[in-house]
């Protein structure tokens, strides 16, 4: 029989490359594991800094995805399903965090929010508010970064939707609000949570925007990236520990948000 | 509750242009080949797509108005619509669906509930309320989508070829509970076919569109039996013959019976296609069970064929060839005997 | 078959030559063999427009020289070579990051050849108000620093912020900074931003940025000098070119270029 079966293996010219991809991706990780100085990781990890920077990071990784969501999604819509002018402008703009350098995003975030910067300097004479320097500044620095891969899937996923479904809630008298909170919203939500899921990582991640914008402080800007960096500057086996902490945790989360929220509604055949 | 609509919408290579009227109660077709425009007409009549001209009025009320600039959009229309593939919305169970034309419009929860259900079960699908739109087969799909337009006791009922998506067994059954609603609606009710037999099976009136445009209108009798243009021979032209099913026998209401190949028992229609049907000047002897006698009462050529009107016993359309109507001689007033295989008798649930 | 054989090999014997040139330790250099080939000196940010003059009066001595560099913070240079990273001069802004490298056994004896003191910096605007008090005598950095001013300083792990942790001390304000970057280059940034009040920089950092920023000495910078360290590294490609640039550097010419940038005497 020349036909495959179904789930009879991977044909060859794919095994490999995806072989090596995995490889490529899953060694370092391992290489992590075997570095790592098992025999004093204890009072390693013990260190109040190594908690501070784990809380924290979760924390602000968590508010800038739910910042993203509260902002994102409706910015997506706008993109795929009305039709005002200069949609592709918009797009285009929406996505450039994610080709600018972090480092310049921070830059860029003082110019709007920093002391001197045109609403920074307003919230600070108005009403004494400085938001550098803050655990609010780090907020604001991860969701600059991550928004757009949340909009991009989103997006994504409102096309691929079927209108036809909003086109029959119109007819059963549900208004555009009440058709996208009650059709679209729960017909595109594995699009969103695989979107979040991405942000969230990102933002989990980010180190040039935060450094910058938010500064490194234990405790209210030190996040796990950070302490990572600077760990290593001068004692290259924390640095190793820290890094397995949040390797762990990342994985941990992104391995229980599958199951639940992208395995159950997921895409036909997920 | 009636509607009163003349649209026209220009749109890519589709001009359409047509007016109808349809009173409280009664059911239109609208009869047409893919392309012809049916289904855009419909989204204009459902508030969906805007008309580049023209009026559109239910119970008085102006829905659409160009010259005057109104535009009523869907969501504020007293409608309900039943599409081709049910649509049901996959997220929610299938109460809730049927509930959801109440909710829009503020009826609180358990009431909302109560009238789905109650419904539900008008349309035999008692006790299925918690279930999943995925767990329906097409047949209860359609019927769910159909109490789900009615829940809200709508002043305009759209059905876009509400049973194409159907294999044809659940058809038949589908389209007998449709008929039996129908009748007991009492807005009116526009449906979109390019099938023939729902507009003979449901409708008052016949409407056939081509190019946008209306090519006939009247009584599906009527359509069928003088039909104005090619198109409109070929796709109808069935004859539809009220009678009761014994097992493979169907007494005609007007006397007469038809041997069928499917058994069957109650009231059914018989239909047979223009083409099934042979002529012969003199009783055939053969395999056909069914032999009539028919005199030959309209003659009607188009293209290479003739759409003979047969009267008798068991009245009938046929179709034959030019060449074997002038070898038999044939003229109105012949008597002639018509054939049909038992085989090529479709039968169904009136 | 004869003809092939030789184009073959007069390639072969021209790269031998050359190869043969850059010698490894087993040929011992003549006294007047010439510097050339590429040498690779890792050397802190600090030291970017110094070193960099310094390559290119080399390069003008030596033709056939080529000087490339990697600029970046000292620890994280120090990092590198820990890992293999090919260099044949490792330059650092204080002495910590050498220490690692040398206790790895990567490198001999190195030698200072310059220093550099922290200044207070602030915006041109002065958005703290920072003044020169009236004393006789450098100030110390209690008289200009309290806990309300937003406070840019290097991370400990860094030598910059090594220098600035122990003069904060030496003061009593080591909870005053607002955030510890991670290099002086992100601390100059914030000062010439206008987002912080006041950062401790480098003399030779303020030096490159003196049309934005105002700087003011104090006491405590003397005791906490970055003294730099230079050495050449023990599997350095090119030994040779190395010395030469070390030479060069320890050199009254080397020194003279490292005053006019304003860094101080090792």
């Amino acid at each position: 029989m020349s036909r495959t079966r179904e789930g009879a293996g991977v044909p060859l010219p794919l095994l490999l490359p995806a072989a090596l991809g995995t490889a490529f991706l899953v060694l370092p990780m391992v290489g992590l594991l075997v570095r790592a100085p098992w025999s004093d990781i204890g009072p390693a990890l013990a260190a109040p800094e190594v908690g501070q920077a784990l809380r924290l990071s979760l924390v602000c990784a968590t508010l800038a995805t739910l910042l993203s969501l509260v902002l994102g999604v409706p910015l997506a819509w706008v993109l795929a399903r009305s039709r005002i002018r200069g949609r592709s402008a918009l797009r285009a703009l929406v996505t450039v965090p994610l080709v600018l350098p972090p480092v310049v995003g921070g830059v860029a975030l003082f110019t709007v929010l920093g002391r001197n910067g045109f609403i920074g300097s307003w919230l600070n004479e108005a009403f004494g508010i400085t938001i550098p320097f803050t655990t609010t500044a780090v907020v604001i620095a991860e969701t600059f970064v991550a928004m757009p891969f949340l909009v991009i899937s989103v997006e994504g996923a409102l096309r691929a939707a079927d209108t036809r479904f909003e086109d029959v809630a119109a007819t059963l008298g549900a208004g555009r609000w009440t058709t996208f909170r009650r059709i679209t919203l729960p017909l595109v939500a594995p699009g969103i949570a695989a979107g979040a899921v991405l942000c969230w990582a990102r933002a989990l991640g980010e180190f040039g925007a935060t450094i910058t914008f938010a500064g490194n402080y234990p405790g209210t800007t030190q996040t796990m990236p950070l302490a990572v960096y600077l760990a290593l500057q001068d004692d290259p086996e924390a640095a190793i520990v820290l890094s397995l902490v949040l390797l762990a945790v990342s994985l941990a989360t992104l391995l229980l948000l599958r199951d639940r929220w992208l395995g159950r509604s997921g895409a036909p055949g997920a | 509750m009636s509607l009163s609509a003349q649209v026209v919408v220009r749109r890519g290579s589709l001009a359409l242009d047509l007016a109808v009227e349809v009173a409280d109660g009664e059911v239109l077709a609208v009869l047409g080949p893919n392309g012809a425009g049916k289904s855009t007409f419909l989204r204009v009549l459902a508030g969906l797509l805007a008309p580049d001209d023209g009026r559109i009025t239910v119970d008085g009320v102006a829905w659409d108005d160009v010259t005057a600039g109104t535009h009523v959009p869907a969501d504020r229309r007293a409608l309900g619509v039943v599409f081709q593939d049910a649509l049901l919305f996959p997220h929610l169970t299938v109460g809730e669906n049927v509930a959801f034309g109440l909710r829009t419009r503020g009826v609180p929860r358990a009431a909302g509930t109560a009238t789905a259900e109650g419904w539900l079960q008008r349309v035999g699908l008692d006790g299925w309320a918690g279930r999943r739109p995925a767990q329906l087969s097409g047949g209860q799909a359609q019927r769910a989508a159909l109490a789900r337009a009615l829940v809200t006791d709508p002043a305009l009922l759209l059905l876009d070829e509400p049973l194409s998506a159907l294999d044809a067994r659940t058809r038949l059954t589908v389209r007998a509970e449709l008929r039996r609603h129908l009748a007991g609606f009492g807005g009116s009710t526009v449906l979109v076919t390019h099938d023939p037999v729902d507009a003979m099976a449901l409708a008052h009136r016949v409407v056939v569109v081509e190019d946008g445009r209306v090519v006939q209108t009247g009584p599906p009798a009527e359509v069928n039996q003088r039909p104005r243009t090619d198109y409109v021979a070929r796709l109808v032209g069935l004859s539809l013959l009220p009678g009761t099913a014994e097992g493979r026998t169907v007494r005609l209401d007007g006397g007469g019976v038809v041997t069928v190949a499917e058994e069957a028992s109650g009231p059914v229609f018989a239909a047979v296609r223009p083409e099934s049907v042979a002529l012969w000047l003199s009783r055939p002897e053969g395999s056909p069970r069914n032999v009539w006698p028919a005199t030959l009462t309209g003659a009607t050529p188009h293209g290479a064929t003739v759409r003979c009107e047969l009267a008798g016993e068991v009245p009938l359309v046929a179709d034959v060839t030019e060449a074997a109507f002038a070898e038999l001689g044939l003229a109105p007033g012949s008597r002639v005997w018509a054939s049909v295989k038992a085989s090529e008798v479709a039968v169904y649930e009136r | 078959m004869r003809a092939r054989l030789a184009l073959v090999a007069v390639p072969l014997l021209a790269l031998a030559a050359c190869t043969g040139s850059s010698a490894s330790t087993d040929a011992a250099p003549s006294a007047d063999a010439e510097p050339t080939g590429t040498v690779t000196v890792f050397a802190a940010a600090s030291l970017t427009d110094v070193f960099t003059e310094l390559g290119q009066q080399l390069e003008d001595q030596h033709p056939g020289l080529d000087v490339q560099f990697n600029f970046a913070g000292s620890s994280a240079l120090a990092a590198q070579i820990e890992q293999g990273a090919p260099a044949d001069i490792f330059a650092s802004a204080d002495e910590a990051p050498m220490t690692r490298v040398t206790e790895a056994g990567l490198a001999g004896d190195p030698e200072l050849f310059a220093s550099n003191r922290l200044v207070l910096a602030f915006p041109l605007d002065n958005p703290g108000d920072i003044r020169q008090p009236d004393t006789a005598g450098i100030p110390s950095l209690a008289q200009y620093l309290d806990h309300d001013l937003v406070l840019a300083v290097c991370a400990p792990e860094v030598p910059c912020g090594v220098a600035a942790a122990e003069v904060l001390e030496r003061v009593g304000l080591s909870d005053a900074p607002d955030t510890f970057e991670d290099d002086v280059r992100g601390v100059l940034t914030k000062v010439e931003l206008g987002e912080v009040d006041a950062g401790l920089v480098y003399w030779t950092d303020f030096q490159t940025a003196r049309d934005t920023l105002g700087a003011y000495t104090f006491r405590e910078a003397e005791a906490a000098r970055n003294r730099y360290p230079v050495a050449v590294l023990d599997d350095a490609p090119n030994p040779r070119a190395a010395q030469a640039f070390v030479d060069l550097l320890l050199s009254d010419e080397g020194q003279q270029v490292l005053s006019d940038a304003a860094f101080f005497e090792p």
